[in-house]
């Protein structure tokens, strides 16, 4: 039998693991393959929905499914996190003491905030990417009734349109409040143009500029200081805010740098392949790759249909075909009503188009349609 | 002064040679010299605006093979 362990249980593990189950179902109940996911939670969470409990428009409820209703009956699943990686044997070790032995591996551990590695940015900055941060983040903005906002960003962080997302939704939801005339936005970007996309960066800034979104690129937050309430740059200049807003550094997860598969928790991928760098049946989707591309779900997703292709022919006919070619699709929120989208690849960078309140009713829609998304039904 | 310190960031891309060259600055000291080797023409042209506006010193820039090497003195 030809076993396919998957661990992770996130946007690209479940895509890949109901991918995997629809292509293999014979060979499954035939029990010539078997397919297992370990994954540190029971419950899978809706990232991309922080950013709405953030403005009220989603519950904390609403973000969650119990992971085992998203998965086809046939895929073993089991809440038991991986705490060792053997990959010279081809076996994993949890957390509960089981021992996983594999034909092919796949990795899609995910991404966490580090907010500690700007001090004082944990203690005085808000932000959407995890629920109570993000309750949190709707508080403060309930209760802000005038002054100076500042949005910091630090790379590589999880969902690239967020630090946009957040000032234009700000920007609205203060206008609605009638206060836009007692705020001051400050956005900041780590490197020379206002987002990494350049595209994206030359269509948001006459955005700003229209609405008097000040924003100062080339800044790199060193430290925060919560009782001056300013942010100091590595570059050497000075944010003063009265409500900080942060989207943090990410790293990759903890195991993955304590079994030192990659530095900062990234591990070194094949760009078209999604081979780990070094082994043919090992895989890595998601945040959890080193590629230089969108850490989004997004990306998880087109990751996962690839990768599912050829590991059902690996598994059944000895040959992967399919290449990845760095496609991601990543709405962006331009307010409370209206919505853009980049769509690109390794080699077509996106071009936005002007937002419409199509596009956002479209998100939203996806909002609730991720379900069947990660189910494999959309 | 110390010898030249490299920075070798071949394959990463945007942005990922212009926040290793912030790393190894913070831990070197004002006079050392850094040259940053990179495949990234994005980073070629932010890490010189980034030089300027901390107020280090560009002590040489060039491309050969695919690959900028840029040279770098902290100033401050």
């Amino acid at each position: 039998m030809k076993r396919i362990l998957i661990v992770g249980g996130g946007t690209g593990g479940t895509i890949l693991a109901n991918n995997l189950a629809r292509r293999l179902r014979p060979e499954i109940d035939g029990a010539r393959v078997s397919v297992t996911m370990l994954s540190a939670s029971a419950r899978h969470m809706y990232q991309p929905g922080l950013l709405y409990v953030a403005f009220g428009k989603m519950a904390p409820s609403e973000l969650y499914a119990d992971q085992k209703t998203l998965l086809d009956p046939v895929i073993h699943f089991h809440v038991d996190p991986v705490e060792s990686f053997d990959l010279d044997h081809n076996e994993v070790k949890t957390k509960g003491g089981s021992v996983y032995d594999y034909d092919y591996l796949a990795i899609c551990t995910g991404s966490r905030p580090e907010l500690v590695s700007v001090p004082g940015l944990m203690e005085n900055a808000h932000h959407v990417y995890t629920e109570d941060a993000a309750v949190k983040t709707a508080e403060a903005l309930r209760t802000f009734e005038g002054g100076r906002i500042a949005i910091v960003t630090g790379v590589p962080h999880k969902c690239p349109m967020v630090p946009l997302e957040l000032t234009f939704m700000m920007y609205d939801y203060f206008k609605d409040r009638d206060l836009l005339d007692k705020v001051s936005f400050m956005y900041t970007y780590p490197i020379g143009r206002i987002h990494s996309l350049e595209n994206v960066a030359k269509w948001a800034a006459p955005e700003f500029d229209r609405m008097g979104v000040r924003y100062e690129t080339l800044f790199n937050a060193r430290e925060v200081d919560g009782v001056k309430k300013c942010v100091h740059s590595e570059e050497g200049s000075k944010v003063e805010f009265d409500l900080l807003i942060a989207v943090p550094p990410h790293k990759g997860m903890e195991v993955i740098e304590q079994n030192k598969l990659g530095t900062a928790g990234w591990i070194p991928t094949n760009r078209a392949t999604l081979a780990m760098e070094g082994r043919n049946n090992v895989f890595v989707l998601g945040d959890t790759t080193n590629l230089p591309i969108s850490k989004a779900g997004s990306t998880a997703h087109y990751e996962a249909e690839v990768l599912g292709e050829n590991l059902a022919r690996l598994v059944t006919q000895g040959g992967a075909m399919r290449f990845y070619e760095g496609k991601v699709f990543c709405f962006i929120e331009a307010g409370k009503d209206r919505a853009t989208y980049a769509s690109f690849d390794y080699k077509n960078p996106p071009q936005p188009r002007p937002p419409s309140r199509a596009i956002h009713w479209f998100k939203l829609a996806y909002n609730r349609l991720y379900w069947n998304s990660v189910r494999g039904l959309l | 002064m110390s010898e030249t310190r490299i920075v070798d960031a071949r394959g990463s891309f945007c942005p990922g040679p212009l926040m290793e060259l912030i790393a190894a600055m913070k831990t070197a000291t004002v006079g050392d010299e850094l040259e940053v080797l990179s495949t990234d023409r994005g980073s070629a042209e932010d890490i010189p605006e980034w030089i300027k506006k901390v107020g280090h010193t560009l002590v040489s820039s060039s491309e050969e093979g695919g690959v900028y090497h840029l040279r770098v003195r902290k100033a401050k």
